[in-house]
């Protein structure tokens, strides 16, 4: 986190997850970034990130993936994983991150 | 007890094959070297398996006090233990790759998208909101979207 921090990058969160649950997790984990909620789904169909039915109950949720956005707006790395259990480490996105402006 | 009696390998085997499956998640996840590649699971697996062969030879050996009880116990044991390594393998390897292409996701030089989504206190943020805000005092160079299935 505070790599991120002096690297100039704020995380973000996304999930389908309300924000009380979101709200939960940041507070038992000791989290500090920013959860945002998508319970409708909208902006993860916008990204084309959405898992069809895997969720509980069959619920779409969101697949793992991470975008750095410069000042911009532009996206300037993106990593889509292929297995839920490989994720992208700080060190690539900090990597990523010396790029930007 | 006597150490003939206990068929300690098909124990030991059974609830190393959890013990494999859960350190994962509970321990193995945290480190980058053992979450991309389960490699120590895979170890653990194998001498589980090993374990496990070792005590259905034991059960069904001639020297059991109680044969038939000794060969059905461990045929059971043992085949469940497989099965728990099989389903463990098939997760870890095939389950966790059924994800959909998402070809339609921003590329590398596209625009992000803009949104709106309510954040963990309800208040409203839009991404060219976050963009702007500054990051410990000076102005953000960007934003990390991390986009997580969540706990649903």
């Amino acid at each position: 986190m505070d790599q991120f921090n002096a690297a100039g990058i704020r995380p973000v969160a996304i999930s389908v997850d309300p924000p009380e649950a979101s709200r939960n997790l940041a507070q038992n984990e000791g989290y500090s970034l920013t959860f945002l909620s998508d319970s409708n789904i909208e902006v993860i169909r916008r990204y084309d990130l959405v898992h069809a039915g895997a969720g509980e109950n069959g619920n779409d949720i969101a697949r793992p993936a991470e975008f750095l956005v410069d000042r911009s707006g532009t996206v300037r790395w993106v990593n889509l994983t292929e297995s839920y259990f490989d994720r992208a480490r700080p060190e690539e996105v900090l990597e990523a991150a010396k790029s930007l402006k | 007890m006597n150490a003939r009696r206990l068929n300690w390998p098909l124990w030991v085997g059974f609830l190393l094959t959890f013990a494999s499956f859960l350190s994962y998640f509970f321990i193995f996840v945290w480190f980058p070297v053992t979450r991309d590649f389960p490699w120590a699971n895979l170890l653990l697996f194998l001498i589980a398996a090993v374990l496990l062969f070792a005590g259905i030879r034991r059960g069904f050996a001639a020297d059991r006090p109680h044969p038939t009880r000794s060969r059905i116990v461990s045929s059971i044991v043992g085949l469940l233990g497989l099965a728990v390594i099989g389903l463990s393998l098939f997760s870890l390897f095939v389950v966790a790759r059924w994800l959909p292409p998402s070809t339609g996701a921003p590329q590398v030089g596209q625009r992000a998208p803009d949104f709106t989504l309510p954040d963990a206190t309800g208040r409203s943020v839009s991404l060219s909101e976050l963009l702007s805000q500054p990051v410990n005092g000076n102005p953000a160079k960007g934003v990390l979207l991390i986009f997580y299935r969540g706990h649903w």
